[in-house]
This record gives structure tokens, sequence and C-alpha cells, in this order.
């Protein structure tokens, strides 16, 4: 029996969502054991033993029940579709994803873009979260990230492109059958320059430590976020991990050569979830040993050395490969 | 305190007023600083401080010299042990009271422990400032406080307490050495001082870290002496200035240490001064129970009722270096058995009158590492 395509899709979309909701929920256990470990704590512990593997989901209960309050001088309608808006293209993310050949809900032929400008959205919602709380400390965050997410876009961007020149293809699929012989990190000089910076512009757009100045606590308490309770942080939360994920995905399927790897087909998806996981811990082991930046120091890092940077590295690869012909990987 | 504030003409565009604190992430207690901003730029501070008066010197009129040393540590809590030598150093200096040698070196012992601990939470939290609780910072913090939690231990099993110790009294010490103790404070201050190596290579090895502190907060030398800061921030600010060497209490003549000093003034040099004060105590520990002398702890009988120390009328002025700079305590006798009036100096509240000066023309991410570079506690700005 064979679906019709749009079924299929929605099929798709209904486990991949629920897969990844369920994920986010247990990449966050994993981190915060792995922070624990490096801080040489235990971690949760109590609430399912062993190492407390119930943890995500007590959170998420207690989470829903608490009270949800609303401050009374927050533009409401603005305030309350804030972390809908915030959520919706860090899920949206996933859509182009592929996990294994033929495994996803659709392997656009301009996939990568697709993720690229998705992701990019999140800032519409934090915005209005900052600007709809009729908070400070909200306001000045939500400035912040507005200054952060325009100048670390552009080398995320010109990162992520690099493994495409290489590939000759925006198609996901495509990119990862391209490193079939060789994985784009371990591809010489281009790769690997570009990987580190594919990392560090991960760190910023995600708001990681050492470029979490929108949530900067010690200064802003907790940023755009300060005045959500209940659900609506919980749901600002999800967003959040479910993007730091996907752009985990997306830097294992540009760069670590996604589904391959040895043993049987099938094995696929897991190594690329494996690979995924080893990106996010990367950027959590950086997180939990940086101490946090200034934002002018963010936007002299990313101007003054970043962008510059990848640039010349996107015009070097283009040339590169127009020399030796795309795919030569 | 009349509070001044300093503005800079950035010209344009719009000010924003913000409160940061009494109840915020890092007041480091209860501080309020009224912040005026130019976009991320502050033009204007306004300190208000205040929230955590407990109306201590007027206590101290109330209790009497043998009930009060246990309550002056609840002026620094963080470095209990100074604020009740300050108090019964002036109770001696007032009654011509001697104290044996060897309550002299328990002090000191007890000081120099105290200092370390204090430093220990003052990097943890400075850092958790800068780095965030979700962040690098916390990971300094955790470690710091696993080690501060080995001097507290020492405490503990010396005088029962773990914060606030009473381990002073007029007259000497309450309590003595219990055995194998020194045993115990050798293995600390030997791995603590393995640690801080640690810590040194993890922070300074930090190309962020130093972009945070270099050049931040910068305290210049003629500013330092004509605001009276003291402690770390003076020293951090090129004056060679630490009251155990410039008038020695407790046997400090008796031990070789260093007063380190930095010129720059900046957050990185005050971290560069406390850093090397770890290393100064962890030096005098030694030295002390190396040559802890035999004897009495206390030159005075145990204590049998409240009223038993009396001091002849008049006048003292005793202070101490303690961990975060001078720590005075004034005290007028009418010869009986309480002070006619107590007064404290408090070195976080001289020292946090420094910040209006040099917050304004930072941005809001400096004034907490600034804040935290101070290294505050508001029981004592307070008390």
């Amino acid at each position: 029996m064979t679906l019709p395509p749009l079924a299929w899709h929605a099929l798709m979309a209904f486990i991949v969502l629920n897969a990844i909701l369920g994920l986010v929920a247990y990449v966050t256990l994993l981190e915060r054991k792995f922070a624990a470990r490096m801080q040489s704590r235990i971690g949760p512990y109590y609430v399912g033993r062993p190492h407390g593997w119930l943890q995500p989901i007590a959170d998420a209960l207690k989470l829903m029940l608490k009270e949800d309050v609303v401050p009374t001088s927050a533009d409401r309608g603005v305030y309350n579709l804030a972390p809908i808006v915030f959520l919706v293209p860090c899920i949206l993310i996933y859509a182009t994803i592929p996990f294994a050949p033929e495994l996803g809900v659709a392997d656009l032929n301009i996939g990568v873009l697709f993720f690229l400008a998705v992701s990019s959205l999140e800032i519409v919602g934090l915005f209005m979260g900052g600007w709809g709380s009729n908070n400070k400390y909200a306001l000045l965050s939500a400035m912040r990230a507005v200054n952060q997410i325009i100048s670390y876009d552009l080398p995320f961007i010109f990162a992520a492109l690099v493994p495409v020149l290489l590939a000759g293809s925006l198609q996901m699929s495509a990119i990862v059958a391209a490193q079939q012989g060789l994985w784009f990190v371990a591809y010489p000089v281009f790769g690997q320059l570009a990987f580190v910076a594919f990392v560090v512009a991960t760190l910023a757009a995600e708001n990681r430590v050492p470029f979490d100045i929108l949530e900067a606590e010690s200064e802003l308490v907790a940023g755009f976020r300060v005045e959500y309770s209940g659900m609506k942080f919980a749901l600002i939360q999800l967003g959040e991990y479910a993007h730091m994920l996907g752009t985990s995905f997306l830097g294992a399927l540009l760069f670590l050569g996604g589904w391959l790897g040895p043993g049987p087909a099938w094995l696929g998806p897991l190594w690329f979830l494996v690979k995924a996981v080893l990106v996010f811990l990367l950027v959590t082991w950086v997180r939990w040993s940086f101490v946090r930046i200034r934002v002018d120091q963010i936007l002299a890092i990313s101007w003054k050395l970043l962008v510059p940077a990848s640039i010349l590295l996107l015009l070097a690869t283009g040339l590169w490969v127009a020399t030796r012909g795309a795919g030569a990987g | 305190m009349t509070t001044q504030t300093v503005e800079i003409g950035y010209g344009g565009s719009e000010r924003l007023t913000m409160n940061m604190g009494p109840q915020h992430p890092s007041a480091h207690g209860v501080f309020r600083a009224v912040l005026t901003l130019e976009g991320e730029t502050v033009v204007a501070v306004d300190a208000v401080i205040g929230y955590l008066h407990r109306c201590h010197e007027k206590l101290g009129e109330t209790l009497t010299y043998v009930q009060y040393p246990s309550i002056a540590s609840k002026t620094d809590y963080v470095a209990a042990m100074t604020s009740e030598l300050a108090y019964v150093a002036a109770v001696e200096k007032l009654g011509k009271i001697e104290v044996p040698k060897r309550a002299q070196y328990l002090r000191v012992l007890a000081a120099e422990l105290q200092r370390i601990a204090s430093h220990c939470l003052w990097l943890g939290t400075w850092c958790m400032d800068m780095g965030g609780a979700l962040g690098g910072g916390a990971t300094v913090f955790l470690y710091c406080i696993r080690e501060r939690e080995l001097i507290l231990d020492r405490f503990e099993e010396l005088t029962g307490a773990r914060l606030l110790y009473g381990f002073h009294q007029v007259g000497g010490t309450r309590y003595d050495v219990p055995a194998g103790w020194d045993t115990k404070v050798r293995e600390t201050v030997d791995f603590i001082e393995k640690r801080i190596d640690e810590y040194e290579a993890m922070l300074e090895g930090n190309a962020f870290f130093l972009a945070r502190a270099r050049g931040v907060g910068v305290i210049s030398r003629a500013l330092a002496q004509e605001v009276g800061v003291s402690g770390p921030l003076i020293r951090g600010s090129g004056v060679n200035y630490d009251i155990r060497r410039a008038e020695p209490y407790s046997s400090y003549p008796d031990f070789d240490f260093r007063v380190p000093v930095e010129t720059a003034g900046d957050c990185y040099a005050r971290y560069r001064v406390r850093m090397a004060e770890f290393r100064e105590s962890i030096k005098i520990v030694r030295q002390v129970l190396d040559g802890l002398p035999e004897g009495p702890i206390s030159s005075r009988p145990g204590v049998k009722s409240v009223g038993q120390v009396r001091v002849p009328k008049g006048e003292a002025y005793a202070r101490i270096e303690g961990a975060r700079g001078e720590v005075g305590c004034y005290l007028v006798s009418d010869g009986g058995p309480k002070p006619y009036r107590m007064k404290w100096r408090g070195a976080s509240f001289s020292n946090l009158a420094v910040l209006p000066h040099i917050i304004p023309g930072h941005k809001v991410a400096d004034v907490v590492a600034i804040m935290g570079s101070v290294d505050p506690v508001f029981g004592e700005v307070d008390r």
C-alpha cells in the first residue's frame, strides 16, 4: 500500500513532531547531567531513579500546573502570541531535515535555504515577547536579540553555505550523499574552518553562553522571558531547546556526514542522532566553561572577525570548487 | 550617606531609568542601583542602600562586652571572624587587656582561613555575575564553594559553627585547637593551593574572561584615596596599604608575607590582588601552624556572667584588615559593662561608595562585573 504524498508528509510530520518533542525533553536532561559532571555535581537524581530519568516529565508537569501570570500593563495580544510565534519556526526547521534517505517530512531541493530562513524567524517571537511584556529588562533583551541575530545570522549562513558549495546542492540528502567519501569536517582547510565558524555562530544564534546576552540573568534577570510563567514559559523553553537541537542536526548533517556510518543502513538514523547529540554536547561544553561577553564585544567579534572571515572563506571555497568542479570531495 | 550622581553627557537619545535591585540576581544581597541608561550605556547611577539595616550599633550599646562578639559576626557574615576580632580588639585596647601569645596566633590563623574562605566566595560569585548561573560562571562558582566548604568544615571542628562563629572573646579566644586539627588544616590549604592554580589557568587562559575584566571599572589611585576604599580595591589601584603591615595587630609582625599590589586599578587588577592574597594567606596559615606556642588561650577566666568584663572610662578605635578591607570598631565606654557608644566602620560600606564614580560610561553588563569586583557584603554595608 502506498500513501498519497500529502498523507505521507502529514504522517511523517506527526511522527517527527512528537519524536522531536520527546527528544527535546530528554536533551535537557542530558545537558543537566553533562553540566553537573563538569561542575562536580550529580545533577537530577531523585525523580525517577536511577539518575532522574523522569525529571523532564516532572518539569513539564510542574510548568503546566503553574499559575499563568500576565502583567497588568502588558500588551496582552502580543504577549500571549509571542511564545507561539517563537515556537513555530523552532519546530518548523525540522521539516526539511531528512533523518535517513527518504525518511523525513520533506526533502526540499532548497532544504538548507529553508532551514536558515525559518530559523531566523524565531527573532520575531522573541522581540514580541520582549516588547509585549512591558518590562525594561525584557525590552533591553529584545533590543539585544535583534542586534545579535542580525550580526550572527550572516556568519551562520556563510558557514553553512560552504558545505553547500562543496556538495553543489542545497538539498540536504544530496549534501549527505556528497560526503560518502569524506565528511566535510575532514575536508582540508575549508571544511574545518567552516565547521569552527559554524559552531561559533551556532552558539550565538542559539543564545548560549558566551553569547547569551539576551537571557543574561545576572544583568537582565531572564531577559525577554522574565514576565512569562507556566505553560508560556514552557513553550519558550521548548522552542529554545528545539532550535538548539535542530541546529545540532544541521551541523551533523552538513559537516559530520549525516546518517553515514558503519553498519547496516537501518542504523543510519541512529548515527545521525549520535552525531547531532555530539554537536549539542560540544556547544554545551563551551556553554558551561565560558563567561558571557558584553554586547559591544559580541558585535565586534561578529563584524570585525567572523563576518569578513566567513565571506573570505566562502569566496575561497567558491574559487576552489570552480576550479575543481562541484562535488569533488 | 549622600548619594552622588555623576552624569556624562552623551546627548541625543532617549534615556531609560532602570532599577537594578534590591531583588536582583546579582545584587549581592539587597543593593539597589537606579541606573539611567542611554541604550546599553549607563550614564548615571543612584546607589540606594539600607535594606538590611538591623541597628547593629544601637544593639552594641545594649549588649555587654561579653555578649556582643557573637553578634558582631553578623555584620560581615561572609567573613565573620574578622568583625568579631575588630570588636574584641577595641575592647582590649580600651581596657588595656593583654592577649596571650597562643591566642594571638589562633586569631591570625582564624583570620587568614577566613580570608581564604571569603575570597573563594568572592571569586565564585564574581564569575557568576559575569558568566551567568547557566554558564561557565556557575562552574567556577561551584568549584569555589566546594573549596570554601573545606574551610567551613575546619571552622566547624574548631568552634561548632559554620558561618557565625563566636570564636573570639575579650582577652583571647573561646576555643582551643582540637587534637589533630592542625594536620587537617595543612591538608586543606595544600589542597586549596593546588586548586587556585587550576582557577587561574581556567580564567586567565580565557579570552572572554580577560575581555570582561581588563580595563573595566578603573579606580585611579587618586580616586581610591579620596573615596577611602581599602583592602584589595586600594591595593589594586597601586597603593601599598595593608593594616597588617601599617598598624600590626595580633602578632602579624611574626609572620613573613607579601602585600600584593597591582597598579592598573581595573577589575582584573583587583582579581590579581585577591588571587595573590589567597597564596599569602596560605603561607601565613602554615607559619602559624609551625610556630603555634603553648600556653593559655585567654588572659581572662571563662565566662561566668554577662557583666563580667568591665573597662575603664574612655574611648578606643581598633582596626583590622578584613577580607574586604579595613574593618574598624570605635567604642566609647562610661565604665559600665556595656559600651556607651559603638560605631562600625564597614569595609564594604566605604568600598561601595566608589561605585557611582566608576560605573557611568560603562555598559549594563559591566555594572555587575564592577559590583562583583568590589565584593560588597550587605550585612556590613547596612549593619
